[in-house]
């Protein structure tokens, strides 16, 4: 054990480890508060920490006045198609990059990790030339074949490294038995790593979820727009709103918190295993 | 590696074999068209969506691109970028993106790194409390940006009724109108944001440091401060080196935080190099964008390879 610390250097310990965590919490808490009081309330001073008069009335403003409910099946449709099509494809080359070694390999690594480091919005303006002649503008569709782009390389290096603490031996012996090589891996390693393969799904879905540059530059039309492209419109707007703002940024979080709560410890996991390994 | 290792260490699994258990091994025919199959879409998707219009977009750098004007997209060399090198405007988002990584990535190392140094001691409900701390990374840097919008509100905004009541400051300050004050309040929002990213990675760092040094430590009669600088620094130095290389990069690359909080607003003040590019993009100006694009990742790269070049010899001398 590391050496112990003094009663008064551990008080010391926990009080800077609460302040952060009170840091941390504050700016949730304050936004959900906001959310839920009465829009006179929210320019009432002082400002209110706790609210009497608990309401939904920015809640109920948001989607009287906007499309928000329309928003929000966008974003619900195009995340979870493109966080799905991406897991799989992604599962697919992980397992022959943990596995087999070729002569490519390393330039196939290198191509994936590259993406990572420049910024993909160099590419905005081609991006959008290219699904301009491929009709794919303001199509839903088209978001979600970007959206599966850009979510592969991560992906798969992530899954690469689960995939690294499953020994060969047991798809060998599912071949073995009689197994295709692709029963194999579905019958048999899919559900070994099932939590892996479910936070790097989770994780997807919430970088689409949170993706604002690519669906305010592929999308126009107000029935195709996704969250985060519909604050942005917000925001554009002279004078925000700031009830149905924070109305709309609760809806937007609350979801990608409660997936990422259940799955950051994996998430952790699989992105130091895939990238800090020697 | 690291924290599955000691993860494990602590439920009591078995620890993750140190080797990776790859099979060296010759494969053909069937096999090798089955996982070049496999292989087949990932590459195709990225290829397309990803490298493609990434070549595209080097190629506009050195052209006459604007989509406001399509009637001339001829090769014009380097002009773009003598453009930009001539406007004010984004010689000052240079500027501005110097002052943001440095900023931003200071106190988060700080933080990051102590909040690691307090949390490698067990104790109860460890786990939750990381997982709480946690949570600014599932949200996005521009739904952050429109958290701290709300928060550093000159009119209403907790921070300046917090500051007020704690009297440190008189009157209200106008935080993201205020050329003088906007920077600091993205930056803050920032720092906030990354911390927990610092004290994740250092503190997989730190539990991969062997336990028999610190006693060694202890028993030759070191204080923390030298333990600090003697065992734990030189033990996780590369991992430091290599989590503030990527920040750096990521910081620059990630306007949109800005973008929530100020728009690059007031007067600019906030507009960094990449936040500065995506709007001339939204203008409809590829060319000029595409050449900004260009510069970053280049000097990127120059200071990727310095830095590392840098961190080196160190790393042999120990």
């Amino acid at each position: 054990m590391i050496r112990d610390y003094s009663t008064g250097g551990r008080i010391a310990r926990f009080a800077g480890l609460g302040l952060c965590l009170l840091i941390t919490i504050f700016p949730l808490y304050w936004i959900l508060v906001t959310s839920f009081k009465e829009p006179g309330t929210i320019f009432a001073y002082p400002l209110k920490y706790w609210p009497s008069d608990w309401s939904l009335a920015n809640y109920q403003g948001l989607f009287e006045q906007s499309n928000f409910a329309v928003f929000l099946g966008n974003s619900l449709l195009v995340s979870f198609v493109a966080a799905a099509f991406a897991t799989v494809i992604s599962l697919l080359a992980a397992y022959v990059l943990a596995r087999f070694e070729f002569v490519s390999k390393g330039a196939v690594m290198g191509a994936f990790l590259v993406t990572q480091m420049i910024p993909g919005f160099i590419a905005l303006g081609s991006l959008y030339i290219l699904m301009t002649k491929l009709y794919l503008v303001d199509n839903r569709w088209g978001l979600i074949l970007v959206y599966v782009a850009v979510s592969i390389p991560l992906c798969t290096v992530m899954l690469r490294g689960f995939f690294e603490n499953v020994p060969a031996s047991l798809e060998e012996a599912a071949m073995v038995d009689g197994c295709s090589r692709l029963s194999a891996l579905f019958r048999v390693l899919v559900p070994v790593m099932t939590p892996g393969i479910a936070a790097s799904f989770i994780f997807n879905f919430v970088n689409c979820w949170n993706e604002l540059f690519l669906s305010v530059t592929l999308m126009n039309s107000d029935s195709n727009k996704t969250v985060p492209a519909a604050l942005n419109g917000f925001i554009s707007s002279y004078n925000i709103d700031w009830g149905s703002m924070s109305a709309a940024a609760v809806l937007s979080i609350v979801p990608t918190m409660v997936l990422f709560a259940f799955a950051s410890r994996y998430i952790v996991e699989g992105l130091t295993a895939g990238a800090v390994k020697e | 590696m690291a924290l599955t290792d000691t993860e494990r260490r602590g439920t009591g699994l078995a620890p993750v074999p140190r080797r990776p258990v790859t099979r060296r091994r010759q494969f053909t025919g069937r096999t090798a068209l089955t996982l070049f199959l496999f292989m087949v879409p990932a590459i195709a998707f990225v290829g397309m969506f990803t490298y493609y219009p990434l070549a595209n977009g080097i190629s506009m750098a050195f052209r006459n691109y604007n989509l406001n004007d399509l009637s001339d997209t001829s090769w014009v060399g380097l002009k773009n970028f003598s453009t930009l090198l001539h406007d004010e405007m984004f010689r000052g988002t240079v500027k501005n993106s110097v002052i943001w990584v440095a900023g931003s990535l200071i106190p988060q190392f700080l933080i990051g790194f102590t909040m690691a140094l307090w949390l490698r001691r067990k104790f109860r409900f460890r786990g939750t409390y990381q997982a709480l701390v946690f949570f600014p990374w599932a949200v996005s840097g521009f739904l952050i940006g429109i958290l701290f919008r709300w928060m550093f509100n000159g009119e209403f905004g907790v921070v300046n009724d917090l500051l007020m009541k704690t009297h440190l400051i008189s009157t209200p300050v106008p935080w993201l109108a205020d050329a003088k004050y906007a920077m600091f309040a993205v930056i803050i929002a920032n720092v906030w944001y990354g911390v927990t990213f610092f004290a994740i990675m250092i503190l997989a760092a730190l539990q991969s440091v062997p336990e028999e040094l610190y006693e060694a430590s202890a028993i030759d009669g070191a204080g923390k401060v030298r333990t600090l600088f003697s065992i734990t620094i030189p033990a996780i130095r590369t991992t430091l080196a290599l989590t503030v290389l990527l920040r750096v990069i990521w910081i620059f690359n990630s306007p949109e935080l800005i973008f929530g909080m100020t728009g690059g607003g007031p007067a600019n003040e906030t507009h960094i190099v990449t936040s500065y590019m995506i709007q001339v993009t939204q203008e409809g100006d590829y060319g000029r964008a595409s050449a900004m694009g260009v510069m970053v990742v280049f000097v990127l790269m120059l200071f990727a390879v310095f830095y590392l070049l840098s961190i080196r010899p160190r790393k042999a001398m120990r």
